[in-house]
């Protein structure tokens, strides 16, 4: 039965690239002992999809995976509750699984689901009234053409659409700009966000905030009944360790 | 996250550290953090090493040398341990740029914060980075230049058995296992150092298997070189170390693992050390006998706590020569697991690699066993194209051995195995040469028989001399002559569209000459090369011949003499007062009976002909088996279905192999 965890990349594990989290990945199923399925074919390799790649230097309160394992529904439902704790000590510092769900059969993948993320930019070093400006400009820009690489050739596509929930604040240090961008039909990386508009902001640390599923105009995240997890008998809350998605935020997602 | 302790908040330098990481090329090889990382807090009184891989953390990581150290010294009470490797080209420049040292990776403390700077030597190739990473620690590269309590800088593994190119840059150098000594070292260097730098290097200097190059002196006799004491405390033979049994020292017990891809990217355990095949030119056979089996109930334990720790799905069983291992099969089969997968229905099975394989001990069996679960590459090591040359080298495999391997390897369904020799051997011929494609092209041949599209990988390197072994006083083969002898092979192998050749190149193999068999004249060479950027030599790419060439040239010294140059019975070699165990006069006779195509028995199975590494140091062979525990000639070069005694010497020269 196929169950979906999220989970965290925080601090110095952010320098470990999507390959690497793989790795790391089918490591720790092994080491926590879980029945996993595997692959056939020369090199069976356990059977874990990933959600959209997250770039080497990037953290993330909310990346996402599914694992197939060799087991009857009830006895994944014996064992969801514990798999945040079982997971997380198996994997190294920085990485924490903080909710895990049985999904239905059928449920679409992750690549598939996920609509948009919430990022966070640390502006470092960005002069504060500069980077407000930067932000107007976006919010009142009719079209943001990005001229993307594609099989050799150079296509431009306006991503206006794409880009919403600007807020900018300020932290202690530095500026924190939080915006959600789309992923269909082809996800606007943060490093592309940022040159959105002459003169680019200067990119610090980048954080994924959260990933979204948007259908028939409502929003929520992978983890959520709608997106086809299976809710606990007695409708108990979301497993150990997860934090329930925030209530929609108007001033967020305004666009 | 990873700033824990206070203590060690203060000290890191990865505040200025991370910022550069957003920089450079894969900067997960300078976080740390990896799994079983975890080194002892410092204390009053405590030696502090710093234990360096002197390439990229891909290629140090995995060393097991190093981890092994590592592990034993943050055991011990007086002694804490980090691990740092040579930063890559781009973040080097950087940190040059910002004044940052080279740091450790456990708690990114700069390389002066510790006492010891110590260096594995693989490779003579990695010397300019020694060098480059003693100056990016901060202090004086010339030992003479280094004071007070400037860092201890020590060396060990195989090139330190002739560490004379690099005396003038290292304060210490430790010959042979290292298990033992590094605590007598610890307890020398906390024992002295309020007596000041002279008097640590003294202590140092009288621990047994140390050597202390500034404590020597070095004069030349024509083409002889003699060091000798010239300080009280320095013996004149330093003598390596060798622990008595591998089954003491279970190491690693919590091997890393790396949160980035490296190179053997797998369990290793180490099954014996040691080997006493007597390849004449293989100095790892030679300088670390005798052989010790790890107990066999020890290596399972090994495994197993290593995979469930690990997570890993692969082990490499290592030694100079897996398959000799006594019961070889059966721990194979057992760690490969139960014939429906170790987990129970749906788990893959472990997969076992046995990076070294002599084909006289590869049987149909072993490979039955290895391909139940994922099938590694296959290596075997021929090391010569005819059975004449293999006598010379003392590689006594016949070509009955060979075949029979790879045929098993084919018919357990490998469609490709890879073979491994070398040119320039001592009175190689082109009929020599031409036998590796021979071989090559008949291995195609058994392996068509069991599959389709059966091919050969030939890899091939140039012959190094190495000190220690009997082809020290061998003259190398020029460069132009190793090109003329790969074109030869080439161009016989250009309609084999089964057989893919690979080559060493001939520039290089000229220059792990110069530094193998160097003297101390040597380190002006060496360290011109890296003040003119030559660093990371081992890396194809940033090799850079011109640069070795033009250095020595502008000091006089000649490639002739240190490379190409046959050395004579009475010459006094570099390295002489240094000691593997072997006795000189055993190595000489052993050159001779190379000269006369004249083979030496394994001597694990067959009487002890006093080479000197046993006897000298009170030692001897630990091996659960008294016969050869597989099947084959093992190495006696008689006919596979002939087992019984064999003749001690082989004097008779059979037809050439696969030669017709």
């Amino acid at each position: 039965m196929r169950v979906r965890l999220r989970w965290t990349k925080q601090g110095r594990i952010r320098f470990c690239g999507h390959r690497d989290s793989a790795r790391i990945w089918e490591r720790a199923v092994r080491r926590a002992e879980l029945p996993v399925s595997y692959s056939q074919g020369f090199t069976p390799r356990p059977r874990i999809s990933f959600g959209l790649a997250l770039a080497t230097g990037q953290e993330s309160d909310a990346e996402y995976l599914d694992v197939d394992l060799r087991l009857s529904p009830e006895e994944t439902a014996g064992l969801v509750p514990d798999l945040p704790a079982r997971l997380t000590a198996a994997l190294p510092d920085g990485m924490a699984v903080t909710a895990a769900r049985p999904l239905v059969s059928g449920a679409a993948s992750l690549q598939e689901a996920v609509t948009s993320c919430t990022w966070e930019f640390a502006l470092a070093g960005a002069d504060r009234g500069l980077a407000a400006d930067w932000v107007e400009r976006v919010r009142a820009a009719e079209s943001l053409p990005l001229q993307r690489e594609r099989k050799g050739r150079s296509i431009t596509s306006d991503v206006r659409p794409a880009v919403g929930g600007l807020r900018l604040t300020d932290a202690s240090s530095e500026s924190v700009l939080v915006a959600e961008l789309g992923t269909k039909p082809r996800a606007v990386r943060p490093a592309e966000f940022l040159r959105l508009t002459a003169p680019p902001l200067p990119a610090g640390r980048v954080r994924r905030l959260h990933q979204w599923i948007m259908r028939d105009g409502e929003r929520y995240e992978p983890l959520a009944p709608q997106a086809g997890v299976l809710e606990p008998a007695g409708g108990a809350p979301v497993a150990a360790g997860c934090r329930a998605a925030p209530a929609a935020q108007p001033e967020v997602c305004a666009r | 996250m990873g700033r824990a302790g206070s203590l060690h908040v203060v000290d890191s330098l990865w505040p200025s550290l991370e910022p550069l990481l957003d920089q450079v090329q894969r900067p997960a090889r300078y976080i740390g953090g990896e799994e079983g990382a975890r080194p002892a807090e410092r204390g009053p009184g405590k030696v502090a090493w710093l234990l360096c891989y002197p390439d990229s953390y891909e290629v140090g990581l995995p060393n097991q040398g190093l981890q092994i150290l590592y592990e034993i010294l943050n055991e011990r009470p007086d002694a804490v341990a980090e691990r740092a490797y040579a930063p890559w080209m781009d973040l080097e420049a950087l940190m040059r740029r910002d004044g940052l040292p080279l740091f450790s990776v456990d708690t990114h403390r700069a390389a002066g914060d510790f006492d010891v700077l110590a260096f594995n030597l693989s490779s003579e190739l990695v010397y300019t980075n020694v060098l480059n990473l003693i100056d990016l620690a901060g202090v004086a590269v010339r030992a003479a230049d280094r004071t007070g309590d400037d860092l201890l800088v020590g060396a060990g593994g195989h090139c330190a058995f002739n560490p004379e190119p690099l005396a003038d840059f290292v304060d210490f150098f430790v010959l042979g296992d290292g298990e033992e000594v590094v605590g007598e070292i610890t307890e020398a260097v906390a024992g002295h150092r309020a007596g000041g730098r002279r008097e640590v290097l003294g202590a140092l200097a009288g621990v047994d298997g140390v050597y202390v190059p500034a404590a020597y002196a070095v004069t030349h006799h024509g083409p002889s070189t003699r060091v000798t004491p010239r300080w009280p405390e320095a013996p004149e033979t330093v003598e390596k170390r060798t622990i008595a049994s591998l089954g003491d020292w279970p190491y690693p017990k919590r091997q890393l693992v790396p949160l980035t891809e490296v190179v053997h990217d797998r369990l290793n355990v180490e099954v014996f050390r040691g080997c006493t095949r007597g390849c004449r030119f293989c100095q790892a056979g030679m300088i670390t006998r005798p052989v010790r089996e790890r107990p066999a109930a020890q290596v399972r334990t090994m495994i197993a706590d290593g995979l469930q720790r690990t997570g890993y799905d692969e082990v490499a069983l290592t030694s100079l020569s897996t398959a000799d291992f006594s019961g070889i099969e059966e721990l194979v089969a057992d760690t490969v697991g139960p014939a429906d997968g170790a987990g129970g229905a749906g788990c893959p099975a472990v997969t076992v690699s046995l990076p070294s394989l002599r084909v006289d001990a590869f049987t149909v069996g072993l490979a039955a066993q290895l391909q139940r679960a994922r099938r590694t590459g296959l290596t075997f090591a021929p090391e010569a194209g005819s059975w004449r040359l293999r006598q010379v080298i003392n590689k006594l495999i016949s070509s009955d051995d060979l075949e029979a391997a790879v045929e098993g390897a084919y018919s357990q369904g490998w469609r490709r195995v890879k073979l491994y020799f070398l040119v320039g051997l001592p009175t190689e011929t082109d009929e020599d040469v031409l036998g590796i494609a021979a071989l090559a092209r008949r291995c195609v041949e058994l392996g068509r028989r069991h599959v389709r599209g059966a091919s050969v990988t030939v890899s091939v390197g140039g012959f190094v001399p190495k000190p220690q072994t009997p082809f020290q006083w061998f003259g190398q083969n020029t460069v132009a002559e190793l090109r003329r002898k790969l074109a030869l092979l080439a161009d016989d192998l250009r309609r084999d569209r089964n057989v893919k050749l690979k080559w060493h190149d001939p520039e290089a193999t000229l220059v792990e000459g110069l530094a193998s068999r160097g003297d101390r004249r040597l380190g002006t060479v060496i360290e011109e090369v890296w003040r003119a950027g030559g660093t990371f030599q081992e890396w194809s790419e940033h090799f850079d011949y011109d640069l070795w060439l033009d250095a020595m040239g502008r000091h006089g010294l000649s490639v002739e003499d240190y490379a190409y140059r046959h050395r004579d019975a009475g010459e006094t070699l570099p390295w002489d007062h240094l000691s593997a165990g072997l006795h000189k006069d055993f190595l000489w006779q052993d050159w001779q009976d190379a000269l006369a195509e004249s083979g030496l028995e394994d001597c694990r199975w067959t009487p002890c002909y006093d080479c000197g590494a046993c006897t000298g140091y009170g030692i001897e062979h630990i091996v659960a088996s008294a016969v050869p525990p597989a099947g084959g000639s093992q190495g006696t070069g008689q006919g596979v279905l002939q087992p019984g005694p064999v003749p001690v010497r082989l004097r008779a020269a059979a037809p050439l192999a696969g030669v017709s």
